[in-house]
């Protein structure tokens, strides 16, 4: 394959990454800006969803099966990770620190409990469709500028039910904070936590609806991507890894800025990934993440003065 | 005296101890002395680093590459190893330093991640995940051969010895003295005229170093170099061995690397997810008892315990 359709190949596996990232650094940004705690464990609740996913499917075959997994993967998670912010984070009254060493405490936890009851194996979950549509390149061949097909060059239908699906997730998530009455009292939360309590607002219960608010849509991502990538007990680190990076350049707890970061992250991660090496990406981003931290704490594109 | 008697009492344990029990107590104690390490930051200067594996790192393949790759001897092995921690601590220290609290640990784990997969990527010189096994030619110092478990375990002692003494004298001299006072109060330390951002720097790349010593250390004694000691787990477990035995304590470190090591090796005969230990251990301490086994010590029974 020559280099353009292979940028463009690169470009398009980049857009699937940076979707589910989207989604997943969504719920990490949601929480710690809502809630003011960083959860390490994010990439566990991202690999039970795969996981749920995958005992849903085996229960329920077809289609069907698959549509059953998408809602329940992700309210299971979201009642565990409510049952977590209850039973842990409450009691630690958010403390900052301390719910961070909690939550490498959960991460393994979960990872463990994973590996003793679902195995160490990694296993494939099937799309409920999956035709593949290949793409036409503009070439100048010898008479001319001509469509041509180069071979390898496409996409399936389902990595473009991705794109779609976490698109419209992520509206839904924009509408739900800026035009409903709880995502009214959760920005106020996140706003003024002492006048939001001063005003009547049960804050404890909008930082239970946040945690598990955003464990679920972790969980919703890994539903979408596990056809394309399979089921894992270590599945977790990456995500985590990745979102962290996307939550620090978007701008600590900006969800513009998180979706824009996840965008350009996830691209880049596909493009640097195909042409170079990914643990090299991997390497470049990370320490990206660290600078940015010293040298621009509010993020790439947040507001000054936070 | 207690810590002499401690000194006294695991030379003792030498003549002592059945063969098993006697490698396990070697290896607590190079542990321990990555844990007396790690809390003089978090202990005593009040900062959480997620990435001090970097700094154990940077001891164990700085001897290990030049072991086996410059064809050194023991003794500059361990000077290249400890050499190299100095200066990555140095660097991790002057770029993290200039953020505090949640930011802080972001950063140090960032950079221990990005430390972890340049390890990874050079797998052609590092083995990556692999690691190498050490030459017995390398691991022979004045003579003495490191690798039989006698020599082994004296080596292991005087090491651990070294950083306990070391760890108490600094913590009696006026240095040590300012550094819990930053933790304690960073505003009032800072209005009294004292340096605090030079104190930090000091207490960290002091920290890093010991780290890299324990880590030179380690690689000579048990002969085998991997990218395993590089990853978040072994930043995740000085955190805990100090949470459990107390931070801010100077025997806590060891009482914590003893207590969980010794739990991990008899749960690892029940179950391959051991791991799962470390995870309700980490909540558990945070819920249950933040002080720590020597902490609650000094709390109960004796006030002046250093």
């Amino acid at each position: 394959m020559e280099f353009g359709p292979h940028l463009m190949l690169a470009t398009l596996e980049g857009a699937v990454t940076a979707a589910v990232l989207a989604l997943t650094a969504a719920g990490l940004s949601l929480v710690f800006g809502v809630m003011r705690v960083v959860n390490i464990a994010h990439g566990e609740f991202f690999m039970l969803g795969a996981v749920l996913a995958w005992w849903v499917t085996q229960a329920v075959a077809g289609p069907w099966g698959f549509a059953l997994a998408l809602v329940v993967a992700p309210l299971l998670v979201g009642a565990l990770a409510v049952a977590a912010d209850v039973t842990i984070l409450k009691r630690l009254s958010y403390d900052p620190e301390r719910t961070i060493v909690a939550t490498i405490g959960l991460l393994y936890i979960l990872q463990q409990l994973t590996l003793m009851t679902y195995g160490p194996d990694a296993r494939p979950v099937v799309a409920p469709f999956n035709a593949r549509i290949a793409l036409p390149w503009l070439e100048r061949g010898p008479d001319g500028w001509a469509l041509t097909w180069p071979w390898g060059l496409g996409i399936t239908t389902w990595k473009l039910t991705v794109i779609g699906a976490a698109g419209a997730v992520l509206c839904a998530l924009w509408l739900f904070l800026a035009r409903t009455r709880v995502g009214l009292v959760m920005r106020a939360t996140q706003a003024d936590r002492e006048m939001a309590t001063a005003f009547g607002v049960p804050v404890e219960r909008v930082y239970a609806l946040t945690f598990g608010l955003g464990a679920g849509m972790a969980a919703l991502a890994a539903v979408l991507i596990v056809p394309i990538q399979q089921a894992h007990y270590l599945m977790g680190a990456d995500p985590l890894l990745l979102s962290f990076i996307v939550v620090i350049i978007g701008g600590l707890g900006s969800l513009p800025g998180t979706l824009l970061a996840a965008v350009l992250i996830g691209l880049s991660d596909g493009i640097i990934s195909v042409f170079f090496s990914p643990t090299l990406a991997k390497i470049l981003a990370t320490l990206l993440v660290a600078l940015v931290l010293v040298f621009r704490p509010q993020g790439l594109f947040g507001a000054r003065g936070r | 005296m207690l810590h002499l008697g401690l000194i006294a009492a695991l030379l003792a344990a030498h003549f002592l101890l059945p063969a098993y029990h006697h490698g396990n107590l070697a290896r607590v104690m190079v542990l321990a002395s990555y844990a007396l390490a790690y809390n003089l930051l978090f202990g005593y200067t009040g900062l959480l680093s997620l990435g001090h594996a970097l700094f154990f790192a940077a001891g164990l393949y700085g001897m290990g590459m030049g072991v086996q790759h410059l064809g050194l001897g023991a003794g500059a092995g361990l000077m290249l190893g400890i050499a190299s921690g100095a200066v990555v601590s140095a660097l991790v220290a002057a770029l993290a330093l200039r953020t505090s609290g949640v930011a802080f640990m972001i950063v140090t784990l960032m950079f221990a991640q990005a430390g972890f997969l340049t390890i990874l990527h050079f797998g052609e010189w590092t083995r990556g995940d692999e690691g190498f096994v050490l030459a017995q030619a390398g691991r022979v110092l004045w003579g003495m051969d490191l690798s039989a478990p006698g020599t082994r375990y004296l080596a292991a002692l005087v090491l651990f010895s070294i950083c306990l003494l070391l760890s108490l004298a600094l913590v009696r001299a006026p240095f040590g003295r300012v550094l819990v006072a930053i933790r304690e109060n960073e505003e009032r330390v800072r209005m009294l005229g004292y340096d605090t951002q030079a104190h930090r720097f000091a207490a960290m790349v002091a920290s890093g170093t010991m780290a890299a010593v324990a880590g030179a250390v380690y690689g000579m004694l048990f002969g085998y170099v991997g990218a395993t000691f590089a990853s978040v787990q072994y930043s995740i477990l000085p955190l805990l061995w100090v949470l459990l035995g107390g931070a801010g304590t100077v025997l806590g470190p060891f009482i914590g690397t003893l207590f969980m090591f010794y739990l991990i090796d008899l749960s690892s005969g029940l179950t391959t997810a051991y791991m799962l230990i470390a995870g309700v251990a980490l909540v558990g301490l945070t819920l249950f008892a933040p002080q720590g086994i020597m902490g609650e010590v000094r709390r109960r029974f004796w006030r002046g315990l250093p």
